[in-house]
């Protein structure tokens, strides 16, 4: 790490924030309604993004600041373990192309805004709601300081904040003043202001990367080159564990890992609150389904960026801390000017997704906690207000988490958060499909899956520490796989078992307020309007 | 090609499940045809390919000094998304064409 700031570099940065944080502001005027006091407009933009800015908006909300710092860290650890990510956003695609258009489709029909609103009007009942509700919130709080520590690294790379000696208060300040001022442009603009800041966040990271991809193995010599380097540092031995580092291709033993952690980690990502609202806000199905096929564009951009963990090997980047090799090989590479522009793309990265992701929480939390049990009568204006209140509570909380706590609480908790968000597919994806399983089997089957994967997870030493491992021993097959799977598969035999003796006792079931048609409806159709009224906000719901 | 009219089970069971009439299955369109089947392998195929991991953890061949294991899944990225326009392309057609019927059938929305 050169000493003292890097001046130049800093200048750029600061430059592109400035930039970003007066469209954050500006974006409130960008298509803006007549009526933007309720939730479809602050939270969900209006419900009215077409293809391209739907692209930006969930490419800026997937593939995350932390994304490109994990990825490659992870990559740079251990070698071909850490490409899952490869796969695992290959498979989502056609995965999601089978059911986000029904969930567009009935959110739509009957103004939903989260999906706990839809597992609510689907099996009418609030507990199992709240019960995805909170899963959410809770997954999505780590994920929000992760986006920080992003922050943090590119700013600590840059030497800003003083160095570990300076006092807390001198170096956390700019963590603080790019965090306030986020916090200022989301309350004021919803969901139009990470839609609008995308662009340039996107702009700047494709033109990183191909640089980066391009520029950097020159420097080094070519691939070749940086995979022989990369494949002797692996078989060193590591002297914690007496085992090779990693390893270039992933061995037979660590082959269902591999497949189960893709499997796994593809089944959760549409899920978490963040992607639902920005699927909720594009104006049709056809823009979702399309969607689907552009994505991937981003999936090819991450492989290339897992490239630059072997990189920071053969470039002999030397880091303690993993997640600080990527920043550092960019600053040991490029032009003090071009690592400006490329932390930049690393910082802006982290924004987007930290307001979308306070947007979704927020919305979890005034409909399906808010409304549902505090204030049944809240009107659509006071529950945009109280949302807009509970994205500033959030981001002060995950401030406050990365702050107060060890990093690696934050990683262990987003792991977590992975295997708890797979426990809500029984009831949100399965619920699209059939309305079969009861509402109390969904309820204990969630309560079991979260059990077991915490539990699990918790009992696994990782790498790093004894505890929160991603994978185990899977019972019955005797293989190590993704616990989060596993804790998936015993969730669905419980919900089926449950199912069967509920049914068999005559327990009450929930009323549904979904019809099959809702589930193809498009915008256009009769009955469908394309654009909801006001009064949607307020959907039907058990009140 | 889009669904020729000739099967007259799918655009019933399309129309009848479209406007709730009767509880039908909520799962599509209970009629599977061709180029339906072909949609789904289109999605299908993507998850075989990838998690069989076997199928490509090696070394060789290298393609511009990247091994074998890296460069092919990152070419899966564009086969699959091939496969997915594809199916795609099948299922709003699919749509188009029932939702025709049901305009050409008179149903009041």
């Amino acid at each position: 790490m050169k000493d003292g700031v890097n001046g130049v570099a800093l200048a750029v940065f600061l430059f592109f924030f400035v930039v970003v944080t007066a469209m954050g502001f500006l974006a409130a005027r960008w298509r803006k309604a007549e009526n933007a006091d309720n939730l479809d407009e602050w939270g969900l933009g209006g419900r009215s993004f077409g293809t391209w800015v739907t692209w930006f908006l969930l490419g800026g909300d997937l593939y995350t600041a932390y994304t490109f710092v994990a990825v490659p860290a992870a990559i740079y650890a251990a070698g071909a373990a850490g490409f899952f990510a490869v796969p695992y956003t290959i498979i989502t695609y056609p995965l999601v192309f089978t059911f986000l258009p029904r969930l567009w489709s009935v959110a739509h029909k009957h103004g939903y805004v989260t999906s706990s609103d839809f597992v609510r009007g689907r099996f009418g009942s609030r507990g199992l709601s709240l019960a995805l509700a909170v899963t959410g919130i809770l997954a999505t709080m780590p994920y929000i300081a992760l986006q920080l520590v992003g922050i943090q690294a590119v700013l600590d790379v840059m030497g800003v904040g003083g160095g570990e000696n300076a006092n807390w208060f001198v170096k956390d300040l700019p963590l603080l003043i790019a965090f306030g001022v986020l916090a200022a442009y989301t309350y004021s603009s919803g969901l139009r202001a990470p839609a609008l800041i995308a662009f340039v966040k996107d702009a700047l990271i494709y033109i990183v990367i191909i640089v980066a991809i391009i520029y950097i193995p020159i420097k080094l010599g070519g691939f070749e080159s940086i995979f022989s380097k990369a494949g002797a540092a692996f078989a060193a031995e590591n002297p914690a564990t007496g085992k090779p580092r990693g390893s270039l291709v992933p061995g037979a033993d660590a082959q269902w890992s591999y497949a189960t952690l893709a499997l796994g980690s593809a089944m959760a990502l549409f899920l978490y609150p963040h992607s639902v609202t920005a699927v909720l806000s594009s104006k049709s199905r056809n823009v979702i389904r399309r969607n689907t096929t552009i994505l991937p564009l981003y999936s090819l951009m991450l492989g290339l960026l897992a490239m630059l963990g072997f990189m920071a090997i053969a470039a002999g980047v030397k880091v303690k801390n993993g997640q600080l090799a990527i920043p550092q090989l960019f600053e040991d590479m490029f032009p003090d000017w071009f690592t400006g522009v490329a932390f930049a793309a690393i910082g802006i990265g982290a924004l987007v997704p930290a307001a979308i992701m306070s947007i979704a929480a927020a919305n979890l939390f005034t409909r399906n906690i808010y409304k549902d049990f505090l204030k049944p009568d809240a009107s659509p204006e006071h529950e945009a207000k109280v949302s807009k209140l509970a994205s500033l509570l959030v981001k002060v909380g995950a401030l406050v988490f990365v702050l107060t706590l060890d990093k690696t609480v934050a990683i262990n908790f987003q792991l977590l958060g992975g295997i708890w968000i797979l426990q809500t597919v029984p009831a949100l994806v399965g619920g699209l499909f059939t309305r079969w399983p009861h509402r109390w089997a969904l309820l204990a089957g969630w309560a079991v899956g979260m059990t077991y994967g915490t539990w699990r997870a918790y009992a696994t030493p990782s790498a790093t520490q004894d505890h929160f491992g991603n994978t185990n021993l899977i019972p019955l097959i005797g293989e190590k796989g993704y616990i989060g799977l596993t804790a998936f598969a015993l969730n669905v035999i419980v919900v089926i078992v449950a199912t069967f003796v509920l049914k068999a006792l005559k327990a009450p079931d929930g009323e549904d307020l979904t019809r099959p048609s809702d589930y193809t409806a498009d915008a256009g159709d009769p009955g469908v309007r394309a654009e909801l009224p006001p009064a949607t906000a307020g959907a039907p719901g058990g009140h | 090609m889009s669904e020729p009219p000739e099967h007259p089970p799918g655009r019933t069971a399309a129309q009848a499940s479209a406007d709730g009439h009767k509880p039908l299955l909520t799962v599509g369109n209970p009629v599977l045809t061709v180029p339906l089947i072909v949609a789904g392998a289109c999605l299908a195929i993507p998850f075989v390919a990838m998690l069989w991991v076997d199928s490509y953890a090696r070394l060789t061949p290298a393609l511009i000094g990247i091994p074998f294991f890296y460069w092919y899944q990152m070419l899966w990225v564009l086969v699959s998304t091939l496969l997915t326009v594809v199916a795609y392309v099948i299922v709003r057609r699919r749509e188009e064409t029932v939702r025709r019927e049901r305009h050409a059938g008179g149903e009041e929305g």
